[in-house]
């Protein structure tokens, strides 16, 4: 696909953005395949609905898996590499999905002073999800 | 080249862009309905498990039924379906050559992969289990 949009030189805010998206999108099906083998390990075997399953895929947290019938969820999910693992998720996503509403976004706006306060809008929202999603993390 | 943005309704979608348009347009839908669905189901959350809203499990009960999870599943499938093709296309130019054979390649994985569970689902849900 031939892109309508110049092209980005290294080193730029686009250049960085459009490089995070393609690592971002990659790690997160990384992860959530990481994370969903590690449900059907811990004893997911039987409950394969498919709210189940993507909520084992990419929110692995006691709190969040806590409704598909697993007895000792928190066992397997609770300790500080799970946590870890889950914010770095959330921050990959949070940031991927928003670079790709601004995106959009500033493809059908023309006005600089829109978009300005648009990007200022979306870096708030960027902020308070992992800010909320940090603290389900923790407070679980 | 400057690219003119004011393209009428009617012209935009006289446009025949083929396959590549749209997944293209695929690919933006699904990324905002992905991006939609996030943020409803952990704002929704929070206020359920903050404050014990009803209102908050009855909106967090919606995305659990099957006909819900249909639309879920393929805008999660075809959006990492579509983003791998397109990452591996910037990582290895060569191939955007072949973009046509790799998007019928894309297809012929999302059918079996999007039908089968979707097939399970409609029968699992219709008979009542």
């Amino acid at each position: 696909m031939r892109s309508a949009r110049p092209m980005r030189s290294a080193g730029t805010f686009e250049y960085g953005m459009w490089l995070f998206t393609r690592i971002s999108g990659l790690a997160l099906m990384l992860f959530g395949a990481i994370s969903l083998g590690v449900g059907f390990i811990l004893g997911g075997r039987e409950y394969l609905s498919m709210p189940a399953m993507f909520r084992w895929m990419f929110f692995p947290n006691p709190n969040h898996v806590i409704n598909s019938d697993i007895p000792d969820v928190t066992l397997g999910w609770s300790n500080a590499f799970w946590q870890i693992y889950s914010m770095l998720m959330i921050f990959l996503a949070t940031v991927h999905g928003f670079n790709g509403l601004r995106m959009i976004l500033e493809d059908y706006t023309e006005r600089p002073l829109l978009i300005a306060f648009m990007r200022g809008l979306t870096i708030l929202l960027v902020l308070a999800g992992i800010i909320v999603a940090i603290y389900v993390i923790l407070a679980s | 080249m400057e690219l003119s943005r004011s393209v009428s309704l009617i012209s935009g979608l006289r446009y025949r862009g083929r396959a590549g348009m749209l997944t293209w347009i695929l690919h933006r839908i699904t990324g905002l309905g992905i991006l939609l669905f996030v943020g409803t189901h952990v704002t929704v959350s929070f206020f359920g498990q903050q404050f014990g809203d009803d209102l908050a499990f009855a909106i967090n009960t919606v995305y659990e039924s099957w006909q819900f999870q249909i639309f879920v599943y393929f805008s999660v499938l075809f959006h990492a379906l579509n983003g791998t093709r397109l990452a591996l296309m910037d990582l290895f130019p060569a191939l955007i050559r072949y973009q046509r054979e790799l998007i019928w390649l894309q297809w012929l994985i999302f059918v079996p992969v999007y039908g089968l569970p979707v097939y399970l689902m409609i029968q699992t849900a219709l008979s009542g289990a």
